[in-house]
């Protein structure tokens, strides 16, 4: 029996194209904003783009946060944070100066750049990544694969042991992290070409 | 390490797509979605569609379009014509793009900017100056697709389109369109080393020697064409292609 992916709809962004990804793979990928259908699934991917405030206010009006913390703490289940997906697993943002779940012991912030000739935020476009642990989350991935990167906020102050891949932009930071279950990308594998895809496929895999 | 993107910039007439030479001249390219597979082979790093005819006939670029794009598309994409409203936009970026393009509409009433970044954040949203001299004047940022002078200057708005959250400026030559005989660097250049968000140059790129000195002599961070990946050939062919990682080699030196 193929495994069933939810993908979490709270309002905030780019749902189809991680569908259409998963879609192409051996899974049953359902977009639902419903608590049950969250807890039931095999494994969830948390996409997002937008405020971080925001976000979690979303989160919380739909009724999924108790239900987000009880799969990914209680019932273990895998879950892939992406963009601002992963921001929200940190313990807070400067954004909106609001709370994530605090999964992973990080802090996000803005990016403070010095060459603003060079280095114009939002960081858009094509990164590469430097890999700090192996993971199951990171096969057939090498140091300086390139990924899509979309954000003006990043993760700081993180615990070096969910340390996943860092990334420069005229500075190093985490650019993505890993904590038992629990896997995030600050790039967008939906938008990254055969090397997301790949992350993807791993994801499944785990 | 970082890199500038090269971004192939299709224009959308309706269903299909053309190509124009001074914002004039539309001829007929094909199918956008076969356009996209073979982009996806190519590994472009970005698409951008923009129609042209929306504003113009008060439309907006097709929902259904854009759906099929982003179910192809494995690359992030940008999609712009005749957007006017917070709700069109949210309808483009559930689609699955990435970010819409403002142009005409944040022209007019540039507080739109403000509310659409505030809605869905600076990332999500991309300005498009368009900018011709007039007849023995300046240069300046034209509406509906070329047709109307606005009397801004361009750079004074580009800063007006980042202080109200513009995420990322596309900076349009009309006068160069469709040219292949390179950028408006001046333009470009003034614009990026005035605002901190991205700047995207567009507008006569013919070669990678234009790509490589809007990178290097204007810091143009997104370096868009149209004409140079839908035609191949001193007679022009329509050829969707893209240049190999080899050749695109400037982009990975600072």
């Amino acid at each position: 029996m193929s495994i069933t992916v939810a993908i979490v709809d709270y309002g905030m962004g780019n749902l189809h194209s991680v569908y259409r990804k998963l879609y192409n793979m051996n899974v049953v990928p359902v977009v639902t904003s419903d608590a049950d259908k969250i807890l039931e699934a095999d494994k969830i991917i948390l996409p997002g783009v937008g405020h971080f405030g925001k976000a979690m206010q979303h989160l919380k009006d739909q009724g999924l946060y108790d239900s987000l913390n009880e799969a990914v703490l209680i019932k273990k289940k895998p879950i892939l944070g992406i963009c601002l997906g992963m921001q929200l697993m940190a313990n807070k943002s400067e954004e909106g100066e609001a709370s994530g779940f605090g999964w992973i012991n990080a802090k996000v912030v803005k990016f403070k750049i010095k060459d603003t000739v060079h280095y114009k935020v939002p960081q858009t476009g094509w990164n590469t990544v430097s890999i700090c642990k192996s993971s199951s989350l990171l096969r057939h991935i090498e140091n300086g694969d390139e990924f899509y990167f979309l954000h003006s906020f990043h993760y700081s102050d993180t615990s070096e042991e969910d340390k996943l891949t860092v990334t420069n932009f005229e500075y190093e930071y985490v650019s993505a992290v890993e904590k038992e279950n629990i896997f995030g990308t600050q790039f967008h594998p939906e938008k990254s070409h055969d090397q997301g895809i790949r992350i993807f496929k791993n994801f499944i895999e785990i | 390490m970082f890199r500038p993107r090269v971004i192939p910039v299709l224009l959308i007439d309706g269903d299909h797509l053309v190509k124009s030479v001074g914002f004039k001249n539309y001829r007929y390219i094909g199918d956008p979605i076969n356009a996209v597979r073979i982009f996806n082979e190519l590994q472009a790093d970005e698409l951008v569609f923009l129609d042209i005819s929306a504003t113009r006939n008060r439309r907006v670029i097709s929902l259904d379009l854009v759906k099929n794009i982003g179910e192809e598309a494995n690359m992030p994409f940008c999609v712009g014509g005749g957007i006017c409203e917070i709700s069109q936009i949210r309808e483009i970026l559930s689609a699955g793009a990435e970010k819409v393009v403002i142009g005409t509409h944040a022209i007019l009433d540039p507080d739109f900017i403000r509310r659409a970044s505030d809605e869905f954040g600076s990332s999500s949203i991309t300005v498009c100056i368009d900018v011709k001299k007039r007849k023995f004047g300046k240069e300046q940022v034209w509406t509906f697709n070329g047709s109307r002078p606005s009397g801004f200057d361009p750079l004074e708005f580009a800063q007006i389109a980042e202080k109200n959250g513009a995420g990322e400026i596309i900076v349009q030559s009309i006068e160069n369109d469709g040219k292949m005989n390179g950028y408006n660097l001046e333009l470009i250049k003034q614009i990026s080393k005035s605002v901190l968000t991205p700047v995207i140059a567009l507008g006569g790129a013919g070669n990678i020697q234009d790509f490589k000195r809007a990178y290097r002599e204007a810091s143009a961070t997104g370096l868009a064409a149209g004409s140079f990946f839908v035609f191949y050939g001193n007679n022009k062919g329509v050829l969707i292609n893209y240049p190999e990682k080899q050749d695109l080699k400037f982009l990975y030196e600072s």
